[in-house]
């Protein structure tokens, strides 16, 4: 097979594949930038999955149906929102130790859609979905129309929330709140910023990407929902900000080399090479593996209080 | 001192049983069922009858197991959540094991396939612990990973090259290994019921894992790398070696369950054998304290539950999944009222909340001292 | 940003906070206007800072009232003492290092909050204004993490400044500086006082006397005294502060001329960022003699600790400890071959806190015959220690079981002298071995550390105050950018001396008195 084809057929698939993490670990840098470690992120994208699923499923034969799509996105961001408010209840007011926590909200949000799901559709059922949107003129580019500019619109709002999240971070008063209170939450405290609830606002603003996320994935990747369709995007996703170093820019490329990856692989069972599927599926949770290892020196660039609940009255 | 220790448990069970129930009663009200009903099912339905006890006990065992490995792990710092993973890859290594000796007497075949099945997951843990002591690699996200690729393993190894030949011939192709001979079966306690004596085992375990952190300088040693890493850092104590024991002696463990499981109860490596435990051993070492004398009843608890959600399922149609929003329900609440009520300020706050529901004549008396 | 008026004054009357176990604040009273500076001093432990939170509305005080400008004041956060021109300068900055220093500004002027824009020029120009008009240069746009101690708390006084501040508190604000940055900075106050009021948090009393007008003295969490300055004799002051005359012990004789015991040898020693922070470090530790390293902070105190107890790689350069090499030792091996360690930070590296008293007493020990049998703990003896030493050192717990964290800082720092002490080391490190923990527990442990000395026991104190390194050492050594710049015996030392090496100038007035054994002076030719 011609090269550049093999090249152009990866490529373009990886773009829609990494629209899911890359969603869920810029909402994730959000958390950590803010001090939280949110494990939990995994159990929000199923939640998100799951309400982005069963709005537009359960309004087909309504008035509402041509909304469905709508709604399903919206009703992700609010039950991710949602989920986020829950996991800075416990993490920030109670203080609760992070990473248990995290895989307790992990628990919750992946039974909680199974348990909905079956009790409300119970079946495999499909959805239409959210269709591709080639955009006039630039799609029509040869070979980067087709890998960039032919997609849905959800995978154009994930890479242009890139620049919009650094623009965040890096260049409003909020984002300026959350570096503040994930390095030095008592500075943050005395200079008058309120720790505890730009920290709940990070959280939600989290919460809110990771339902996306998991809607991105049910609506448009799968077209249908399953307990398994997140299969630990979401701990992947954790993975990524670490990979990244807490810059969105980062992120970026470490969701494109996860999808890319991913889009090999499934490239590979297409060109018929032999490799046990087994196998084939692993790989990105091993390359998550190597790539923390590999990371592992970034921690001064970083929130240096990540993990640790702030108590404005503990003494020091 | 104990005494406090004890009530301050208590307490926290407690709180956090009614918190837990209440969250997942609006659940179960929101889709359509009753609430005290299924309780009333789940708690009472499994003890009903002799089968139920020791169906219960069944599955306390490889809870019991579990989370005792997960208390050495969380006690010496590094959180294990790769349970899961590791009760396969002991699945995995027992099965071997058994497959390749089948000739051996009982005696020496049965503690070989539960040491294989022991290594196996001591094995699958330790790498997370050495990639935590050595590369700094966070353990949560590392013994997740590693669930995922011991899912992948196990059915790869059970389609293939472990699949029972009989499969093949008759051609349904359930992914299951071969029977495993006779001789390494683990006894029945209660003949007629599936109730074996991996129960004995798991029970010795709590109390050898008792001695082993309180009572030896290994134990010392890991805890001690737990609570203070640093401080034992400067008393001379190799605090990542200890973290590598710790998630071995944890893995060791979850493996045994897999291998008591295999052994005691299914006989051959299933599909989907671990069924959950590895998550619900989180949560039964967390309930029990991280404490061998709080983890026995808790696992027999769980059992119950596990047990309990299986009969709502078939009775009143509630999905079993419904185990796992309770247990994530269970770990949000034990860490708030944990370290809220551990926390100094918010005990006192709260004592004062009290003192000022308290009318003014007993305030004297009860009030926060100065 | 607030149509109140600004500050012109502030009382405080019956302030009252208390924490678990504590009562940091017995209704405090006190007052301060324009053109005053009032010092506050007290004890490390008497609740002033935790009195200057509560004036910040960073704590909330359990009763009491704070009045300002005569109206009562309710601050539930420090945007709202700000809000009212109340300013402060903390101990410990309060600066995000790794945001630049208008950044930092900007946290605290929402009138530069814009909807999706920040106003990092406005915050530069701010800076520029305030920095030039009280002559305190401060370069904007520089990180803080790249900026020196000094310089960083110019920055806080140039940002608290910035934020309208027209009271200023400054909570020890000489604590890291060296003997002439403080001259600076205190002449600096004096220029600033006229058109703002100061509190001014110290318990070094020649400081409070140069500066301030009025001083109130805490002690235990009260006023005990209230006075002009000028009518009293730091002396006088100072038997205020402390309530009883507690003369802290002191090295008397001259001592044994041991033999040496540890001899560093050009150690070289990599700091948290790369930078090397020992370069060439020698020194030479005799049996028998408390050896003093003075020094501001952040000169390689820290990493020459850690070298000693094997926590940090050494990069070159040998500490020989009687005759064997430890550099790049395990801790454990330096451990048994007799060197003891009392720790920076007591509570996450001298203890576990969460562990009861006796199992921290056999932190070190644990493994030894005394306490465990083949690798099973022997809790009775493990009792019957604990019981001895807490006996012995007058460790103040309610039982041996009791959670160490829990005790006073005093009682911990006892906890683990007498864990070091009672290994029978040969040589002991003793790293700030009394910051921050009370007078009576302080003099316990200087004349423990005596008497260590006189049994032969040879130490190294490093301490960054200056009257602990006078009164124990009788050598001190002076710690300046990773070398030893000198090497004086204890009697030849005064704070002006001491006070030009620790700024890293060499002393010419004075050469060393021959008197003295030969020592290794290092780094002398530094210019």
């Amino acid at each position: 097979m011609n090269p550049g084809v093999m090249i152009f057929n990866v490529l373009s698939l990886a773009v829609p594949f990494s629209v899911a993490i890359l969603l869920a670990a810029l909402g994730e840098n959000f958390n950590q930038r803010a001090g939280v470690f949110n494990l939990g992120c995994d159990g929000i994208m199923c939640m998100g999955a799951f309400v982005g699923f069963m709005l537009p499923y359960s309004l087909k034969a309504s008035t509402l149906a041509p909304y469905g799509n709508l709604l399903g996105v919206l009703g992700a961001l609010v039950v991710g929102a949602l989920f986020g408010l829950l996991f800075a209840l416990v993490t920030v007011t109670f203080r609760a130790s992070q990473g248990i926590a995290g895989i307790g909200l992990q628990m919750l949000g992946w039974g909680l859609s199974g348990t909905l799901f079956r009790h409300f559709v119970g079946g495999v059922t499909g959805v239409e979905g959210i269709l591709a949107m080639p955009i006039p003129f630039l799609s029509r580019i040869p070979f980067l129309g087709g890998v960039l500019f032919n997609h849905n619109p959800l995978v154009y709002a994930a890479f242009l929330l890139v620049p919009a999240s650094w623009f965040l971070l890096y260049k409003t008063p909020w984002g300026l709140k959350v570096r503040a209170v994930g390095t030095h939450p008592r500075a943050a405290d005395t200079m008058g910023i309120h720790v505890d609830r730009t920290r709940y606002q990070a959280l939600m603003v989290g919460g809110a990407m990771a339902g996306l996320a998991g809607a991105y994935l049910s609506l448009c990747q799968a077209k249908m929902f399953s307990d398994d369709l997140v299969a630990g995007r979401g701990f992947i996703a954790v993975a990524l900000v670490y990979f990244g170093r807490w810059s969105p820019l980062g992120i970026l490329g470490g969701a494109m080399l996860f999808s890319i990856a991913q889009s090999f692989q499934l490239s590979m069972q297409v060109w018929g090479i032999k490799f046990p599927y087994e196998f084939a599926v692993m790989l990105p949770y091993v390359l998550v593996i190597v790539v923390l290892a590999l990371a592992r020196k970034a921690r001064q660039l970083g929130p240096t209080e990540l993990g640790k609940p702030y108590n404005r009255e503990m003494r020091f | 001192m104990t005494k406090q220790k004890l009530v301050y448990g208590s307490v926290v069970v407690v709180a956090v049983s009614l918190i837990a129930a209440l969250l997942v009663a609006l659940v179960l009200y929101a889709i359509g069922a009753s609430p005290l009903a299924t309780y009333k099912t789940i708690l009472t339905g499994p003890l009903s009858d002799m089968f139920g006890v020791t169906e219960v006990l069944v599955r306390s065992v490889p809870l019991l197991l579990v989370g005792l490995g997960i208390a050495i792990s969380f006690r010496s710092g590094i959180l294990n959540i790769g349970a899961e993973g590791q009760i396969q890859m002991g699945v995995l290594a027992s099965t071997a094991m058994a497959l390749a000796f089948p000739h051996l007497p009982k005696a020496i075949l049965l503690p070989l396939v539960l040491m294989a099945g022991a290594l196996g997951g001591a094995l699958w843990g330790g790498i997370a612990g050495w990639l935590k002591a050595r590369l700094q690699v966070n353990e949560i996200l590392s013994t997740v990973m590693l669930n995922y690729i011991a899912a992948q393993v196990h059915t790869f190894l059970l389609r293939g090259p472990m699949l029972d030949p009989n499969e093949l011939e008759t051609g349904s192709g359930t992914p299951q290994s071969m029977r495993l001979p006779e001789a390494s079966f683990l006894d029945q306690i209660v003949p007629g019921t599936r109730l074996h004596t991996g129960l004995i085992l798991a029970l010795v375990a709590a109390v050898l894992v008792w001695v082993l952190l309180w009572k030896t300088t290994l134990g010392y040693r890991m805890r001690a790398a737990g609570a203070g890493a640093k401080a034992a850092r400067y008393a001379g104590i190799p605090v990542e070696r200890y973290l590598i024991i710790a998630m071995l002696l944890a893995g060791g463990f979850a493996g045994l369950a897999g291998a008591v499981e295999v052994t005691g109860v299914h006989h051959r490596a299933i599909e989907g054998i671990s069924s959950g435990y590895g998550f619900a051993g989180i949560v039964v070492a967390l309930f029990g304290g991280l404490h061998p004398a709080g983890i026995v009843p808790s696992a027999v608890f769980f059992g119950i539950l596990l047990i309990g959600a299986d009969m709502t399922q078939r009775s009143a149609g509630v999905p079993a999944n419904m185990v796992l929003v309770l247990q994530g329900v269970i770990i949000l609440s034990i860490v708030s009222a944990q370290s809220f009520l551990r926390n100094p300020y918010a005990q006192e706050r709260l004592l004062r909340w009290l003192g000022g529901l308290v009318p003014t004549a007993l305030r004297s008396k009860k009030g926060v001292q100065p | 940003m607030t149509c109140l008026e600004p500050i012109s004054e502030l009382k405080l009357e019956g302030i009252t906070k208390r924490f678990p176990g504590v009562l940091a604040c017995d209704g405090i009273s006190l007052e301060v206007r324009r053109g005053e500076v009032l010092a506050l001093v007290g004890e490390n432990g008497a609740g002033k800072t935790t009195l200057m939170n509560i004036i910040m509305g960073l704590y909330r005080p359990d009763s009491g009232t704070i009045y300002v400008n005569g109206e009562p004041a309710h601050f539930r956060a420090p945007g709202d003492a700000y809000a009212r021109g109340i300013g402060m300068v903390h101990q410990h900055f309060m600066l995000v290092p790794n945001m630049t220093v208008a950044e930092n500004l900007a946290m605290g002027l929402k009138q530069l909050h814009h909807f999706m824009r920040l106003d990092l020029k406005g915050a530069a120009q701010q800076i520029r204004e305030v920095s030039e008009r009280y002559e305190l240069p401060v370069n904007p746009d520089a990180y803080i993490w790249q900026l020196s101690v000094g310089e960083q708390q110019r920055v806080e006084l140039v940002t608290t400044l910035c934020l309208g501040a027209r009271l200023l508190i400054l909570d020890e604000p000489t604590s890291a500086l060296t003997p002439q940055e403080t001259d600076d900075l205190i002449e600096r106050l004096q220029r600033m006082a006229s058109e703002l009021a100061i509190i001014f948090i110290s318990h070094k009393l020649n400081e409070v006397k140069a500066l301030s007008d009025r001083v109130s003295i805490l002690r235990h969490g009260a006023v005990v005294f209230n006075g002009r300055t000028a009518n009293h004799e730091p002396s006088e002051l100072a038997a205020l502060m402390t309530g009883h005359d507690v003369t802290l012990p002191r090295n008397e004789g001259s001592g044994l001329q041991g033999q040496p015991l540890l001899s560093v040898k050009n150690l070289c020693v990599r700091g948290d960022r790369g930078n090397l922070a020992l370069d060439g470090l020698e020194l030479e530790l005799r049996a028998g003699e408390i050896l003093g390293v003075a020094g501001v902070s952040g000169n390689g105190q820290r990493e020459f600790a850690d070298a000693l107890a094997g926590l940090r790689p050494v990069e070159s350069g040998e500490i020989r400890f009687e005759g064997r090499d430890l550099a790049n030792r395990s801790p454990r091996e330096i451990i048994a071959s007799g060197m003891g360690y009392v720790p920076e930070d007591r509570q996450t590296e001298g203890i576990v806190p969460s562990f009861s008293v006796k199992d921290n007493l056999i932190l070190k020990d644990f493994a030894s015959r005394n306490f465990s049998r083949f690798s099973f703990l022997r809790r009775k003896d493990i009792d019957r220690n604990a019981e001895a030493l807490k006996e012995r050192f007058d460790i103040r717990c309610p039982s041996i079981n009791t959670a160490t964290g829990a005790l006073s800082g005093g009682n911990i720092q006892k906890v683990i002298l007498a864990r070091e002490i009672a290994r029978g080391p040969k040589a002991l490190v003793a790293v700030y071995p009394t910051r921050g923990i009370d007078m009576g527990a302080q003099e316990f442990i200087h004349s423990q550390l005596l008497e260590r000395r006189r049994e032969g026991i040879g130490i190294v104190l490093i301490s960054e105050e200056l009257e602990e390194v006078m009164n124990l050492s009788d050598r001190i050594a002076v710690i300046y950018k990773g070398k030893i710049l000198k090497i004086l015996p204890a009697v030849e030392a005064t704070r002006e001396r001491l006070g030009i090496l620790m700024a890293g100038l060499v002393d010419t007035d004075r050469p060393p008195a021959p008197a003295t054994p030969p020592l290794p002076v290092a780094g002398a030719a530094h210019d």
